[in-house]
């Protein structure tokens, strides 16, 4: 299992739940997986053509991860959001 | 009491207060978020509020009671095969009939609410518009920022789009067609501008009392229509300039219209320092400053297409905008006489009474 933590709005999309366990190979199917198993976070983190939204930072463990990135078993999918705005 | 919805860089601001004096923040709703547009329908009065996150993407909001939680009204999304995610929402209007509503936004795109504003679907006639791989987006994007609706006839609506032009539907949505002669575009080269649909409307209202004649402000130009958007005359002379954002109708006046001038549209601030509404009583033919407790001094402001609005209607209409520098200004008598209802506030994106 994946575990995949969240962070405030998203966490309360998640119904409050700051750490979901989830199935997948890839970032893109834990995700998929997470708007499955709760609705409200679609359009929020993936865009509408399957995309991580550009200022959303997706961390495998301590390193960068994209849609395409394999994840171990033990893998931990941090969902930040990047240090950008004004 | 006025209340008044003000949309900022940084969240949503319910000011009130009473025409004359200083308004007061009420609520603030999506602190930290930029809200693009905010509004009340007054059939039901529901709130609606457009958020785009830096980070979460567009998105709609509606409530009940702004004192409780706002809801994400769902539907709001292109489709997958679509080549780029929505961009942004600019307006959200009530239609002519009951639960309906539209929603404007970028790229381009017209979404419609049956059911009070809760789901929406995007209104698949106009995104397969055929020419829209050739459409261009003015500098604030795709944005349809106007949708005009016919009163009591739901089958008529007339959208206008930075930088598409004017769109007019005689069938409820069903099929569209242009609405753009008579436009005159200085920013393209003089042999492409008969036949251009690059045209960017910065603002379109209809005269509900008269409701074949609608006023633009257009990126350099300000036109009136009397045939229902079909066709276009200028009526910017007499204005210090034809650029400017927003426009503003007394709904009980077919012959009336308010701008707020900016230079041009290289220096997008108000003229030499001084902050002036320009008011026309005759259906563009004169212009008459309006300025009285508006700032005259070193005041080099700029205000957004959505800043502007209006409260009812004649001598003693309500008047609000506000600018990106943080004021928002009020008048009590159709711009007579102007008062300072805020200051300090984030970059002002939307101004509208509830």
């Amino acid at each position: 299992m994946v575990t995949v933590r969240l962070r405030a709005p998203l966490s309360e999309l998640a119904g409050g739940r700051r750490e979901v366990e989830l199935e997948g190979i890839t970032v893109l199917d834990v995700l998929r997986a997470l708007e499955h198993e709760h609705p409200g976070v679609k359009g929020w983190i993936l865009d509408e053509q399957g995309n991580i939204r550009e200022h959303i930072n997706v961390f495998v463990n301590k390193e960068y991860g994209r849609e395409g990135t394999r994840l171990g078993p033990d893998a931990r999918v941090h969902i930040i959001p990047a240090i950008s705005g004004g | 009491m006025t209340e008044l919805l003000v949309g900022t860089k940084k969240g949503l601001f319910v000011l009130h207060g009473e025409p004359g004096a200083a308004f007061e923040v009420g609520t603030r709703a999506f602190a930290g978020e930029p809200v693009e547009y905010a509004m009340r329908d007054q059939r039901t009065s529901r709130y609606f509020a457009c958020v785009t996150s830096a980070f979460y993407g567009p998105k709609v909001f509606y409530t009940d009671d702004l004192g409780g939680e706002w809801e994400q009204a769902a539907g709001v999304e292109l489709p997958e095969d679509a080549e780029k995610p929505l961009e942004r929402l600019w307006t959200v209007v009530p239609a002519e009939t009951d639960d309906h509503l539209f929603a404007g936004g970028a790229p381009g795109v017209l979404f419609e609410s049956r059911d009070g504003g809760a789901n929406w679907e995007l209104n698949k006639p106009f995104w397969d518009q055929p020419t829209r791989p050739d459409w261009s987006p003015g500098a604030g994007g795709m944005c349809m920022h106007s949708i005009a609706t016919w009163p009591g006839d739901p089958s008529r609506v007339a959208l206008a789009i930075s930088a598409v032009g004017v769109w007019l539907t005689d069938d409820g949505g069903q099929t569209w067609r242009h609405g753009n002669k008579g436009m005159y575009p200085r920013y393209m080269p003089e042999e492409a501008r008969e036949e251009t649909i690059t045209l960017c409307v910065h603002n379109m209202h209809r005269a509900p009392k008269r409701p074949e004649r609608l006023f633009m402000q257009f990126h350099g130009g300000v036109y009136r229509s009397d045939d229902a958007g079909e066709s276009w005359a200028s009526i910017a002379g007499g204005l210090p300039s034809d650029f400017g954002f927003p426009m503003v109708l007394d709904p009980d006046d077919p012959d009336s219209a308010y701008v707020i001038p900016l230079v041009a549209d290289m220096d997008r601030v108000t003229p030499d320092g001084r902050v002036r509404v320009y008011e026309t009583r005759d259906a563009g033919a004169t212009w008459t400053e309006r300025g009285d407790g508006l700032p005259s001094d070193n005041a080099y402001l700029t205000i957004l297409r959505q800043a502007f609005c209006s409260d009812d209607s004649g001598p003693n209409m309500g008047l609000y905008f506000g600018a990106t520098s943080g004021d928002v200004f009020g008048s009590g008598d159709a711009g007579a006489t102007w008062f300072t209802a805020a200051t300090k506030l984030p970059p002002v994106h939307s101004v509208r009474v509830a």
